[in-house]
This record gives structure tokens, C-alpha cells and sequence, in this order.
């Protein structure tokens, strides 16, 4: 069996919502370069409602297709609905990553967090949901 | 198409050894051990392999034990030198940071049984020195094992000089030469070593297949029993057609290296100086102590797993020492060794090329090479921080 599934290796070659906006509303940006994955979302909101959605990674294939999944799962919903997004559901709609690349989704739900923790602060709201850092399933030096 | 450039993980088997193997399947299929005439033919043709095999490392047919790969014979060399040293009170063994895993881990075993295990610094060029080495050496030192080239960067190491520092102060020298057999020339008395790893699938070989070279006098301690075979060192029936194939496959490799290695050294100075090109990259390991046919390069703020697959959809086979690609967390401890910070050994590209390559493959790598680095920079968060001086570039 191959090391990642279609949908994996699709959104590693075909990335959805690649790039930067220019003065976003909400910038979050986890990870470090040290352990070989960094990914940063840029939001930009209006009403509540996240019209546009971008991402940079560092990282490997399933950071990069994870990434990629995440920002499809929120673009045009809700800020609010976007907090409840779990690395479980991004797995899930990648059909899977393998055990060791967990890791991938987790960060990719922690980017989005701290891209939606920016907007809120931003706008002088309280963040209530806080992102969690310690996870049964990843096996990264951080969790 | 698709353009091999992984040699250093395993190379294609030649028509000549497959056509050496054949034969041993289903015609010459006795047991070497086997009294009649079908057994004794295969008993032959191991002793003819056995003795090919030694004239080509200039030792003797009886100094040579067949093993299941380069693995196990690394395994084995150690072994052996622990319990020789073990029953001197000798516990002290040298080795290098850089070391395969097939070494390192043994003596991380052996560090639990109470072994002192010293390993040497490879610096920034990937290279130990003789006398780092005589330095190292006390008087409980029991063995010296340091790779002939090394898998990930290529780099030779001073092996002769080695071997005589090892032999003027009487201790044992293992090298792994897995991937140096059939590429460099190797004489085992020349060049004073003890013991020598090899591996049949790193020049156009079958898989599963090695040798020990242990010089006559060292007691050898069996890694697997239950059989005389190999005179007790080596239990199972011999694995005659696979060995039949590893003595044709060295022996071409051997006869030809000269040959092959301008051709491949042409190759491979092609892609070093064309890569060298691309901004904010590092050539890994020293540029004239290096394999024929090792390139080794970093790239500045991408990920090796990312480079590989890509280069996979454009036909490119290569492999990274990316932590992504080894299923651990962390970068190649070789990259590491050298002294390259792990954001930078993230993103490792190894390409390792044969005679079989053409210069038009290396053309195509270089161009593949190029699109695909340049692409996951324009995704990279890491590279639009270094363009935009938020952080310092490092190479």
C-alpha cells in the first residue's frame, strides 16, 4: 500500500488556497523548523464569516495536503464553527494519514486556532477555546 | 520515464549476475552439504564464488564467511571484537558519529553491557583522521570500526592510515564497506584491516546477500547456530544462487571500476556544480574525499519528504534525510554530524548515480530538481521570512 492515500497526494500536488493575504484579519502560525514543520493561515473575515482563507507550510507531503484540507473545512463558514475543527476531522477527510504523520493534523487544527485566537484579539473578543497541545494520538517531540 | 538516481539505497541486478544466479534455482539446486554429486557441485561453485570474492579484496578464500547482508555482517564483526575484548578486560570500542545504523546500534547494545564506546567527531567536511584516531585509542581499546564511505554524504575516509595506526598499537579494525566494495579499491592487507563488511545489492547484486572478511587468526563469534556451515560461524544452508550472483556482480564491479567511475564521477561533477547553482543550498560532505557517484545537497527553508515525492511525479527516484522520510522525528544523525542545524537537514535531497545513468538523465534531474526546490519555496512560510530578512539565512 502506498505511504499516503489519493486524497493525501492530491491535495500534496494540487494544494487548495496556497499564498498570503495582505492585511488579514487573523494570522496564526505554529510549529517550528526545527522539528521540520511550520504552517501559517491567514483569515480574513467578514461578519463572522470566513470569506478567504490562506496557507504557507514548511513541512512535508501530509503537512502540506493537511494544511491544504484544513483551510477547505472552514472557507465560508462561520468563525465559530471554524473553532470547532479537530486534527480528527481533517484526518478523516484525507481519508487517513499514517500513524506518524498524525502529527500533520494536529498542527494544521493548532494553526487554524491561533489564526482565529489572532482575529478575536484583534477585534478585542474574548478567546475562549483554548488550543490544546497534548494529544494521545500524535507522537511529536511538542505533544 | 524514470531516471534511478538511489543507488546508495540498492542498485539494479545485472544481466550477468542474474545469469550467474539461474542455474542454482532449479538445475544446480543441491545442498552444499549434501554427500552426492548434486550437493558437492554446489559445494563447488560456493568455494569458486568464495575464492573470485577473495582474490578481489586480496585475502585468502578461508577468510571470507557469507552472510545474509551488509547488516548482518556489521553485526557480527562487532560481536566478535566485544567478546574477544570482553575476555581481556578489554571494553573500549572507537567508532564515528556517522556511523550506519547497522553500527551504531550494536554498540548501543553493547554500551548497556557495560562497553565504553568512544565516537569521533566526522567535522564539518565528513571526515575523521588517522591521527583522531590513534588519539582515541587506550589501552582497554578493543576496536576500531570506521566506515569506508559513507551511505548518506559519500565522504572516503583515510582508511589505510587507519588500518596502520590500528595495527602499530594492536588493535582490531573493523571497516564498513558496504557501500565502498566494488566503487573504490580495496586491498585488505594493504590497507591493514581486520575485518570488512559488504553487501551484494550496492554494486548490481541481489538483495539479502553480504560477507565478512575476517583475517585469519581472529576467533569469529557466530551470530546465528545450529549448522557447521561456514565452519560454524554461520549456521543455515548457504544461500548458493544469491552468493553465485554477489562474486559476478563484484567481480564486474571490480573489473570495471576504473572505467565506470570517470563516467560516473563525470556525472556526478555535472550535478554538484548545477545544483551549487540554486540559491541558499549547501553541498554535504567533502567535494574530492566523496563516492563517484554520491551527490548530497541542502536546501534552505523547504522539506525533504515534499522534494522526494515531487520528484517521484517527474520520474526522479532519490531519497532525503528528512525526518518525514525515516519515519522518525528527527534528521539523518549523518547531516546532524556535520554540524548542519536541523532546519537545514530537514531538507536533504541524496541523489547516487551508476554507469548505467546517462548525462541526459542528469540533465532532466537538474531541471526536476530545480522546478520542484523553487515551488515549495514559493509555498514555504520559512522562505517568505528569509526573503523578506524576518530571519537570517543560514546557507
Amino acid at each position: 500500500m502506498a505511504l499516503y492515500s489519493e486524497k493525501v497526494m492530491d491535495h500534496f500536488r494540487n494544494p487548495r488556497n496556497v499564498g498570503i493575504i495582505e492585511n488579514a484579519d487573523g494570522i496564526g502560525e505554529v510549529g517550528n523548523a526545527r522539528c521540520g514543520d511550520i504552517m501559517k493561515i491567514y483569515l480574513k473575515v467578514d461578519n463572522d464569516i470566513i470569506t478567504d482563507i490562506k496557507f504557507e507550510t514548511f513541512g512535508c507531503g501530509s503537512a502540506i495536503a493537511s494544511s491544504s484540507m484544513a483551510t477547505e473545512l472552514i472557507k465560508g463558514k462561520s468563525v465559530h464553527e471554524a473553532m470547532r475543527l479537530t486534527n480528527k476531522a481533517v484526518v478523516e477527510a484525507l481519508d487517513g494519514l499514517p500513524s506518524h504523520k498524525v502529527h500533520c493534523s494536529v498542527l494544521a487544527e493548532e494553526a487554524i486556532q491561533a489564526a482565529l485566537k489572532d482575529y478575536f484579539t484583534k477585534k478585542g473578543l474574548p478567546f475562549l477555546t483554548m488550543p490544546m497541545t497534548h494529544r494521545a494520538d500524535c507522537s511529536c517531540h511538542e505533544c | 520515464m524514470k531516471i534511478y538516481a538511489d543507488n546508495a539505497a540498492t542498485t539494479r541486478v545485472s544481466d550477468h549476475a542474474l545469469k550467474a544466479m539461474m542455474p542454482y534455482f532449479q538445475e544446480q539446486y543441491g545442498n552444499p552439504s549434501s554427500l552426492y554429486e548434486l550437493g558437492q557441485k554446489a559445494q563447488e561453485a560456493l568455494d569458486d564464488a568464495r575464492g573470485r570474492m577473495a582474490r578481489l579484496l586480496n585475502c585468502q578464500a578461508r577468510e571470507i564467511i557469507f552472510t545474509g547482508g551488509g547488516s548482518e555482517a556489521n553485526n557480527q564483526a562487532i560481536l566478535t571484537a566485544a567478546k574477544l575484548g570482553a575476555k581481556q578486560g578489554k571494553k573500549h570500542i572507537i567508532s564515528t558519529a556517522f556511523e550506519h545504523h547497522a553500527v551504531l546500534h550494536p554498540l548501543e547494545a553493547l554500551k548497556e553491557e557495560g562497553f565504553d564506546i568512544t565516537l569521533l567527531d566526522v567535522h564539518e567536511h565528513g571526515l575523521v583522521t588517522a591521527e583522531e584516531v590513534a588519539q582515541a585509542i587506550r589501552s582497554d581499546t578493543c576496536l576500531v570500526t570506521i566506515m569506508f564511505a559513507n551511505n548518506e554524504i559519500g565522504t572516503i575516509q583515510p582508511i589505510k592510515e587507519i588500518g596502520k595506526v590500528c595495527k602499530e598499537k594492536g588493535v582490531l579494525f573493523h571497516t564498513d564497506a558496504v557501500q565502498a566494495v566494488g566503487h573504490e579499491p580495496i586491498d585488505v592487507q594493504d590497507m591493514n584491516i581486520d575485518m570488512l563488511s559488504l553487501s551484494a545489492h550496492k554494486f548490481h547484486g541481489p538483495k539479502g546477500v553480504g560477507a565478512l572478511y575476517v583475517k585469519r587468526g581472529i576467533v569469529i563469534a557466530p551470530l546465528i547456530r545450529g549448522g557447521a556451515q561456514e565452519k560454524n560461524k554461520r549456521a543455515g544452508t548457504e544461500n548458493v544462487p544469491l552468493i553465485m550472483g554477489m562474486a559476478a556482480a563484484m567481480e564486474d564491479a571490480c573489473e570495471n571500476m576504473e572505467e565506470n567511475s570517470v563516467k560516473i564521477r563525470q556525472m556526478r561533477d555535472y550535478l554538484i556544480d548545477e545544483i551549487s547553482q540554486i540559491p541558499h543550498s549547501v553541498l554535504n560532505g567533502d567535494r574530492q574525499q566523496r563516492l563517484s557517484g554520491n551527490v548530497n545537497f541542502c536546501f534552505e527553508g523547504i522539506e525533504g519528504e515534499g522534494l522526494l515525492l515531487l520528484l517521484d511525479d517527474k520520474g526522479v527516484c532519490a531519497s532525503s534525510g528528512s525526518a518525514c522520510t525515516s519515519g522518525s522525528l528527527d534528521p539523518s544523525h549523518v547531516l546532524l554530524s556535520i554540524g548542519r542545524p536541523h532546519e537545514i537537514a530537514h531538507g536533504s535531497l541524496r541523489l547516487s548515480i551508476c554507469e548505467d545513468n546517462t548525462i541526459e538523465e542528469m540533465q532532466a534531474i537538474v531541471r526536476a530538481v530545480k522546478e520542484v526546490v523553487e515551488y515549495l519555496r514559493s509555498i514555504s512560510p520559512v522562505w517568505t521570512d528569509l526573503k523578506q530578512g524576518k530571519q537570517q539565512h543560514i546557507i
